[in-house]
């Protein structure tokens, strides 16, 4: 209803995200401000519902198209759901299926759009929104001032308060016309290889980003991680450029990690990349440039180059 | 296949973010601009496939400062055609009218398949990908790491967080937001980019705007850092002590 927040219930597997949980908890919030509720609709997975109940209304939507997601048949059916009870504000996470719907939703539902939003509040009968920019090197105060409007959300920024004991009306929902007609279909899950090591079970990672320069100089951070006993990880540009398999990978689209030392050489700290480590016990981070965003998470930082730094600490320990 | 990959300037984020006067926009006078590394990613993926398939790969540009450096380059990595969309303004861009404008102009090109950076470090008012689609009423797919196309449908993986991914199968028409190319993107030599310059052949059309963000900036601002790390500074050997301390105080060196 036109003044009800709505959350995109963020699932894959059966696992309901945590930023799901987080969003039903800003959606409550907002709700009390603006006079509505906190829905939350739940695409493929009814049995999810008990998931999220800090929510007011859980709205349940099943078809075999939407089991499986495919940002298709998603698509239409939030749509509908958006059309049909004209919410004031929805709320997405932004995780790969937020990156999907979430724009795709303002094309379709002629709703604005912030995307990356870290912060939201009520001002007035405005909703004001905070959002990253720029490799988060800047925050964006946004004003969603018409009637509706769509936040993809980054992961991490509100309490994970949505899980609640509360035991919100469920409503099942008739799919929309359409889901049998797709042109997008899923054929099948691939899990991460195994077989490298481990990242996410050691206590110490030497983590390495685009700023190591080249592939060649990834056996200079490998003595020093030998020296230390710590495996190497990266950060995505590294990956990408297959200077380290895919399996070393931290951040949003790769692993959490959450060691008690992590160590950081060339890595600037981009969102994405922050999302994967930030709850290390002790960061430690190598950068040249000064003004780099890992500094604000790092609890110790410096502009040494690495190329100095990093044969002087791997010698200390030879 | 045709696949048309949009190609977007981007402020490079090593240099110092300056804001404008009224603090709504960075200041654009000095800023160096660069490809979104999204669009790179893209650009090569797109490559990959005519490479597998045939066809032709045209890149589209839409007059940020300095892209003709970037469809040259393009042309010089194996493009074979370089569209300029201009009268789109010296400012911040927002994505719906990238989306709107791109959807226009290629509504009469015949196109099969655009493959577009999935995210930009400047689209806040959404993703590109994900906008032009349902303005086109094409499917599409997003955080993609690899394309692979057989007549009239692609195959694509989609990336989730942990290394999962899902294959889908797109019918096409289609648009597809590259997250990583299947291979690291490829270098054009200087020598191929000047001979692209010299050979021009940047087609200019010019578009007016459609769409619009509808959204209201307030302001930009440095996000207030509840924490900065304790800079270590002195000499390469002093930080590696204190560096080596630090370890060592979490019981994790000998």
């Amino acid at each position: 209803m036109p003044n009800d927040i709505l959350v995109l219930a963020d699932h894959l597997g059966g696992q309901l995200s945590d930023a799901t949980l987080e969003l039903v908890g800003k959606a409550k919030e907002l709700a009390g401000s603006t006079g509505g509720q906190a829905v939350v609709a739940l695409l493929g997975a009814p049995t999810l519902a008990d998931s999220v109940g800090g929510a007011d209304t859980v709205l349940t939507v099943d078809h075999p198209a939407l089991a499986n997601y495919t940002p298709e048949a998603w698509e239409k059916t939030l749509l509908a759901i958006c059309t049909e009870r004209q919410p004031r504000l929805v709320l997405i996470a932004n995780s790969t299926i937020g990156m999907d719907l979430g724009a795709a939703l303002s094309a379709g539902w002629k709703a604005p759009l912030v995307a990356y939003t870290v912060g939201l509040e009520a001002d007035g009968g405005d909703l004001v929104a905070t959002a990253q920019v720029y490799g988060g090197k800047l925050l964006a105060e946004v004003a969603l001032t018409g009637d509706h409007g769509v936040c993809t959300v980054v992961a991490g920024s509100f309490p994970a308060a949505g899980a609640g004991a509360g035991s919100p009306a469920v409503e099942a929902l008739a799919p929309p016309a359409g889901l049998d007609d797709l042109k997008t279909s899923f054929l099948t899950m691939v899990e991460p290889e195994g077989g490298d090591v481990d990242i996410t079970a050691s206590d110490v990672l030497v983590s390495v980003g685009r700023g190591i320069g080249s592939q060649d100089n990834v056996e200079l951070l490998q003595e020093l991680a030998d020296a230390i006993g710590a495996p190497l990880s990266a950060s995505r540009p590294v990956t990408d450029s297959g200077w380290l398999p895919k399996t070393r990978q931290v951040g949003k689209s790769g692993l959490k990690v959450k060691p008690k030392v992590y160590l950081t050489f060339g890595i600037s700290g981009a969102p994405e990349h922050l999302e994967g480590m930030r709850d290390a016990e002790l960061i430690i981070a190598c950068n040249t440039d000064e003004a780099a965003p890992i500094f604000d998470v790092a609890h110790y930082g410096t502009t040494v180059d690495l190329f100095d730094l990093v044969p002087a600490m791997t010698d200390k320990l030879g | 296949m045709r696949i048309v990959v949009p190609l977007k300037q981007v402020p490079d984020l090593v240099e110092e973010l300056e804001l404008n006067d009224d603090g709504t926009d960075v200041d654009r006078e000095f800023l160096k601009f660069v490809l979104s590394e999204w669009d790179d990613q893209a650009l090569e993926e797109a490559l990959l496939v005519k490479e597998a398939v045939g066809g032709e790969v045209i890149v589209v540009g839409f007059g940020d400062p300095d892209i003709e450096l970037s469809l040259y380059t393009a042309l010089a990595k194996g493009a074979d055609r370089a569209v300029n969309l201009t009268g789109l303004g010296d400012g911040w861009i927002d994505s719906h009218t990238r989306a709107a404008t791109l959807a226009g102009w290629i509504s009469g090109q015949e196109v099969d398949l655009v493959l577009a950076g999935v995210q930009a470090v400047d689209d806040l008012d959404g993703q590109l990908p994900a906008l032009l689609g349902p303005t086109l009423g094409w499917p599409h797919v997003g955080v993609v790491i690899s394309v692979e196309g057989k007549d009239n449908t692609i195959q694509v993986s989609q990336e989730f967080g942990g290394g999962k991914s899902a294959r889908l199968e797109v019918k096409l028409p289609a648009v597809i937001g590259v997250q990583a190319a299947r291979a690291p993107a490829r270098y054009a030599s200087i020598t191929r980019i000047r001979q692209a310059q010299q050979a021009g052949g940047i087609e200019e059309v010019a578009v007016s705007p459609e769409g619009a963000a509808g959204i209201e900036v307030r302001r930009l601002f440095a996000p207030e850092t509840t924490g900065h790390a304790e800079m270590l500074t002195g000499s390469p050997e002093d930080v590696a002590d204190r560096i080596l301390d630090l370890i060592r105080s979490k019981g994790l060196l000998k």
